[in-house]
């Protein structure tokens, strides 16, 4: 009796064709769900973005509404929480990747990092309330919000610049030290130029994670951005301040202004987009880059 | 010419090098320094509320009424627990199917196009998910609340499903990542025995690639558990026992919903809020570091 298990007649499996179906299923939800976001955020958001919205502040006297007062905390936000991070985090990167000698130590110093990139950031805003709001008496302001962000961001650039690093080819570090160079001159001569779109990659995603935090930032820089910042630089920083997230957070829940809140969303969605596509362009030179050496 | 002596430009040139070496010490600690400072304040901020307030009535207290100084946050903790488990229960299979996707089944361009959504997906702020879910899952919500005669409030389900919407990208991946570091001869050498391109996938390939998966789950409980913006813009934030259709506050609203406005021991329970919801999160991260360990050394 020949079966009819032929090798030239496919076996019918209708748990693979359930099982396909469930894959497919699931990666177009997550696919028509974004374009879903992102057309709700446009359709929503573009009618109210005017040019007068973007570049001025709010008048409650002739009640218009402006986000130019939180674009500028952002971008205060960003200066200072890069210009504190990006030394101390390539820094970091550094001393695990080209000095750290100690096992342990090196352990301690990863297990922290990603502990670090773990924890919430309403943990970040109570700790940045009780050690630069009030123990170092910054007061809820842009420069305790800016001291909270660095810790946030530490892990990304340390993580990022030091894959950058590790991708160094070690025939570098042997020629460059046997022609004589110390380690400080081997590094800032040799290393980082080849790692720089490592560190430049880090310093992008280190933006997109300083832009869209909200809930730290109320702790400690302010909910509302009713005013320009005023006096001179150290003035303006120390002032409070709500950034676009938290100003979109402001409009949409403690205001009901939902039309609002879209508007700051389409920003907020641009500058993601934007981030985005600039890490795909600078990892695409890579890669070229790489493929020619 | 003493100026000139190479002995002396070594001597700076030392001078230089031992500077740099102690600053990049001192970088590399920052991070341990960062978790030590956190850890201590969180404690001593946190710590002396609970003292006050009594431990046992402060975790398992069912009443939160500030004004009365009532102070028990077992509602929070719950909630917490419960969302967070209802939404990786929902996007684990989501974000791993996702993640299959985009490993074994998606071409090269397909494959990149659906990257830059996961990508953009992770990078989208979450208030922006929170009006997002307040505009289009809480409505939809309200709409099934007055089907079961409930009234209309944000609700645990509401959070859910925006948190499922949050952890997906994580799930995929890190699922998709530890995938593709399968070897593919595992692929190839059960495709050769026989198996199905889906038999492959399902009891071979998953497995092996279990301890990443495990880990990107993980990962994903810690993001669910710590969301704060988000939920607080659908979740209702009513301080009550979990139900599904009804409000709820999570641990991390606790804190920020009533920051604006407390003062004395009502501050200070929000600081120990903060603290329990630290020790979740360092347990989160000691297991994941365990599983991380465990996986790296099979490979």
């Amino acid at each position: 009796m020949i079966k009819k298990t032929s090798i030239t007649e496919k076996r019918k499996r209708p748990l693979d064709k359930l099982a396909y179906f469930g894959i497919f299923l699931f990666a177009f939800l997550v696919f028509a769900m974004v374009v879903l976001f992102v057309v709700y955020i446009l359709y929503n958001g573009i009618p109210g973005l005017t040019w007068e919205f973007l570049t001025t502040a709010p008048n409650p006297i002739e009640q218009t509404i402006g986000i130019l007062p939180s674009i500028i905390n952002t971008g205060y936000m960003i200066l200072l929480a890069i210009l504190f991070a990006v030394p101390v985090g390539v820094g970091g990167a550094i001393y695990l990747c080209e000095y750290a000698k100690n096992k342990r130590l090196i352990r301690i110093i990863e297990f922290t990092t990603e502990t670090l990139s773990g924890i919430p950031s309403i943990i970040f805003g109570v700790f940045g309330y009780v050690f630069f709001c009030t123990l170092l008496n910054l007061k809820v302001s842009l420069l305790s919000g800016a001291l909270t962000l660095t810790i946030i961001v530490l892990p990304t650039i340390v993580r990022t610049t030091g894959e950058a690093l590790k991708a160094v080819p070690n025939s570098y570090r042997e020629a460059a030290q046997g022609i004589g160079a110390t380690k400080w001159y081997m590094i800032h001569t040799v290393l980082l130029p080849s790692a720089s779109r490592g560190i430049i990659t880090s310093i992008i995603l280190a933006i997109g994670r300083i832009v869209g935090e909200s809930a730290a930032l109320i702790l400690v820089s302010g909910g509302s951005a009713m005013y320009m910042p005023r006096g001179n630089f150290f003035e303006q920083i120390m002032g409070s301040g709500a950034t676009l997230s938290v100003e979109l957070y402001r409009y949409a829940y403690s205001r009901g202004e939902n039309g609002i809140g879209f508007s700051i969303a389409v920003v907020l969605l641009a500058i993601s987009v934007l981030l985005n596509l600039l890490v795909k362009l600078i990892n695409k030179k890579l890669g070229t880059q790489k493929a020619e050496s | 010419m003493k100026d000139h002596s190479i002995l002396r430009s070594a001597r700076t040139k030392s001078a230089v090098e031992l500077v740099m070496h102690i600053l990049f010490i001192v970088c590399g600690l920052l991070a341990v320094i960062a978790v030590l400072f956190i850890s201590i304040y969180m404690i001593a901020s946190g710590g002396p509320a609970i003292a006050k307030i009594g431990v046992f009535k402060f975790l398992f207290g069912q009443i939160w009424n500030p004004e009365a100084g009532q102070f028990g946050i077992l509602p929070f903790i719950l909630s917490s627990i419960v969302a967070t488990a209802l939404s990786i229960l929902i996007a684990v299979p989501i974000g791993v199917g996702a993640a299959i996707f985009l490993t074994y089944m998606a071409g090269k361009k397909t494959g990149g196009i659906f990257l830059f959504i996961v990508e953009l997906l992770a990078s989208i702020p979450s208030v922006v998910y929170g009006l997002l879910g307040a505009m289009l899952v809480a409505p939809m919500i309200f709409k099934l609340q007055t089907m079961l005669s409930l009234p209309q409030s944000g609700s645990l389900l509401s959070a859910t499903i925006v948190l499922v919407i949050m952890i997906l990208p994580t799930i995929i991946s890190v699922s998709a990542s530890s995938l593709q570091a399968v070897p593919k001869t595992y692929n190839d050498a059960s495709l050769a025995l026989g198996s199905s391109k889906i038999q492959s996938i399902f009891k071979v390939l998953l497995p092996a690639a279990k301890s990443g998966i495990i880990a990107g789950i993980v990962l994903g409980v810690g993001r669910a558990i710590g969301e704060t913006m988000a939920v607080m813009m659908v979740a209702g934030n009513a301080a009550m026992m979990p139900t599904l259709l009804g409000p709820v506050r999570l641990l991390t609203v606790g804190i920020s919903l009533e920051w604006a406005y407390s003062s004395g021991l009502h501050r200070e329970a929000l600081y120990g809020i903060g603290l329990v919801l630290f020790v979740f999160i360092m347990i989160i991260n000691i297991v994941l570091n365990i599983i991380l360990k465990k996986g790296g050394k099979k490979a």
